[in-house]
């Protein structure tokens, strides 16, 4: 009996043929264990979507190895299928159908009936903060309560495997939070969650991340181990005039990006500049800001965003300073492996 | 003395017995980014279709760029441009076609169209996609592709809804770029948003609940000012996070509190904890666990404005 929930053994899907052909997924290898939100982030198009489907089986033209609670999705599907809810990212409820007529059909369809169905039902309604609602029809529910019922849906059968695709995209902050409240007692029971994202206030809420980019897994870790990987890297600076700091910041050599954020600046070191000890770069930078006439309000090392850190990666240059354990897998092995024959 | 964009007093808007918007004041400076920040519902958009000249204030007044909203409605549209959340591209026409189509619009004629396209495709970097059909254009650049033919007539104040909604943090890092070099020449933007990822950008920031402005401010301010006290990262094993989540919930002086990943953050009111005093409050559950402070978020600000602790 395996350890994991999900094993999934390099998936690939590509679309088109010969020289044309896409790589969408291109060789993602990745494992859930009971009661680990995994999220999946990366760029549009990265192929985030993509995975999610050939997780569940629904590509029959990809490739690679799905297991489920031990169960090889392709010669087991549907006993592999039962441990599995998916929330699409455009799920789908029945608009013109009521609450409770909703979860009945799902109920149905993944054969839950009769007494067993109407207690379930009952369960569900209560868990997801829909009871009393049960003949609104769910057309005429707010977004925040279509999500739920959709969640309510998804975990009919009652599932040890939940595949979220962008589950919160269109909510407000509050709802967000309920939203992963009710995920976060199914982790407590042991479900195991994937989500993909293009949030990164959602995506820390994972505990472990799988940074997407061309189809491909180039790094995976905890939201701090990937912080991690920009300790030290990141300063906030306001100033005034902000145009004049920032072509200072701009001629800064040590200074790899700037980014504005409202009144304030955001700017990234390049791997390996000092930031402690005589002559700094938070020294001289502050040095050659107050030459050029500008006043500096504030300026110090922050603790980095996700946001900052999943920007980085993607131009690809965290990777210089990656230590400790964020390990950067699939896709560095497969370069590696390619690159010997070339 | 700097001029100001964007005047509101008193501004309610009614519909039946529902208040969208209720008894709002704020005054927006020629040339600054402000964003308003609320879930779906909460007065954002009836705001700005006010601001717009789109909708009649049931109470209050407005002046945008001078021009009284209720009674000169015409002289604020061709000053303004509106960029929405389900923009309106032409798929099968291409990036140059879609912007030819909308200085159209705008009655913009001969050389000075075709300068002013030329210009705001060089702005938002789209010069060398100008054949490309915009459906085979990608989400970043649609968004660019929009927000171009929103300024297409030059405008003076650009109202933004959910501009970067769906887009990755680079795509949105480029878009918000190009918003700082407008709002740095001059042009006044004003963004609708209930992502946080998306107020970070603004300079300044507004809280709306339930038709309500909680607050207005810098984002920095916003937290210092909003939030009880300090916010921790506590980061445990994880089987003790659901139990220490219990724990801090009950433990007094901590205001709110929340399951992030592998840790839990927290708000705790100023003065009363030390991380040796959050360890305690964790009992047994704080084993091996480690506390230290941590950056207050956006999403504190809001948790802490419009969910009032018990």
């Amino acid at each position: 009996m395996s350890d994991w929930v999900l094993e999934a053994h390099d998936l690939r899907m590509t679309f088109g043929a010969g020289p044309t052909a896409t790589h969408a997924v291109d060789g993602i290898s990745l494992s859930v264990a009971p009661g680990q939100a995994y999220g999946l982030v990366g760029p549009d198009g990265a192929g985030k979507t993509t995975t999610m489907r050939l997780l569940v089986g629904v590509l029959s033209r990809g490739s690679g190895e799905v297991r489920i609670l031990g169960r090889d999705l392709r010669r087991d599907g549907s006993a592999a299928l039962n441990h599995v809810g998916y929330l699409a990212q455009r799920f789908s409820l029945y608009e013109d159908l009521t609450v409770q007529e909703n979860l009945a059909f799902f109920g149905t369809v993944r054969s839950v009936r009769g007494p067993d169905m109407i207690a379930r039902s009952a369960e569900l309604l209560h868990f997801v903060g829909l009871s009393g609602f049960e003949h609104r029809l769910a057309g005429q529910l707010s977004g925040g309560m279509k999500q739920k019922l959709g969640l309510a849906c998804a975990l009919v059968h009652r599932p040890r495997l939940l595949l979220l695709d962008e589950p919160t995209t269109g909510v407000d902050p509050v709802t967000r939070q309920d939203f992963w409240q009710l995920i976060i007692r199914l982790l407590s029971e042991g479900v195991a969650v994937v989500v993909s994202t293009p949030y990164m206030d959602e995506a820390a809420r994972c505990n472990r991340l799988g940074f997407m980019i061309r189809g491909r897994l180039l790094m995976q870790g905890s939201p701090r181990e990937l912080i991690n990987l920009m300790a030290g890297r990141v300063l906030m600076l306001v100033a005034q005039p902000k145009s004049l700091a920032r072509k200072v910041c701009n001629a800064d050599a040590r200074i790899e990006d700037v980014a504005a954020f409202g009144d304030r600046l955001h700017l990234r070191l390049h791997a390996g500049t000092r930031t402690e000890g005589p002559g700094n770069a938070l020294e001289v930078l502050r040095a050659a800001l107050v030459t050029a006439g500008v006043q500096v309000d504030d300026l110090r090392l922050i603790q980095p965003s996700l946001e900052d850190v999943f920007i980085a990666l993607q131009e690809g240059t965290a990777l210089q300073a990656a230590p400790g354990d964020a390990v950067a897998d699939a896709a560095l092995a497969g370069d590696a492996g390619e690159a010997q024959h070339g | 003395m700097a001029e100001i964009a964007v005047r509101a007093e008193h501004l309610t808007k009614k519909f039946g017995d529902f208040t969208a918007v209720d008894d709002v004041s704020f005054e927006v400076r020629a040339g600054e980014v402000v964003g308003y920040l609320g879930p779906n519902g909460s007065g954002k958009t009836t705001t700005m279709r006010m601001l717009l000249g789109l909708l009649s204030p049931t109470h209050g007044s407005a002046q945008v760029l001078g021009y009284d909203i209720r009674h000169q409605p015409a002289q604020i549209r061709p000053l303004v441009g509106y960029m929405s959340q389900k923009f309106a591209l032409y798929d099968e026409l291409t990036v140059f076609e879609n912007l030819d189509f909308y200085a159209g619009i705008y009655d913009l004629r001969g050389s000075r169209r075709r300068l002013r396209i030329d210009e705001v495709l060089h702005l938002v970097g789209l010069e060398e996609h100008r054949k490309e059909r915009a459906e085979d254009i990608s989400t970043g650049w649609r968004q660019r592709l929009a927000l171009a033919i929103a300024l297409v007539h030059d405008p003076r104040l650009l109202f933004l809804d959910e501009p970067t909604s769906g887009v990755d943090p680079s795509a949105r890092r480029v878009f918000w770029d190009l918003i700082d070099r407008l709002a740095g020449g001059g042009t006044t933007v004003f963004v609708s948003t209930h992502y946080m990822d998306e107020a970070e950008y603004c300079g300044r920031l507004g809280i709306m609940n339930l038709g309500r402005l909680l607050a207005i401010d810098t984002p920095l301010a916003l937290k210092t000012a909003c939030l009880p006290g300090p916010a921790w990262d506590l980061v445990l094993d994880p089987t003790a996070l659901i139990p220490a989540l219990q724990a801090l919930e009950a433990t007094p002086g901590v205001s709110q509190v929340g399951l992030r990943g592998d840790h839990l953050h927290a708000i705790t009111r100023a003065g009363v904890h030390s991380a040796a005093s959050l360890l305690a409050a964790l009992g047994p559950h704080g084993q091996g666990a480690a506390v230290e402070q941590a950056e207050p978020t956006l999403e504190d600000v809001f948790i802490a404005l419009t969910r009032r602790p018990a």
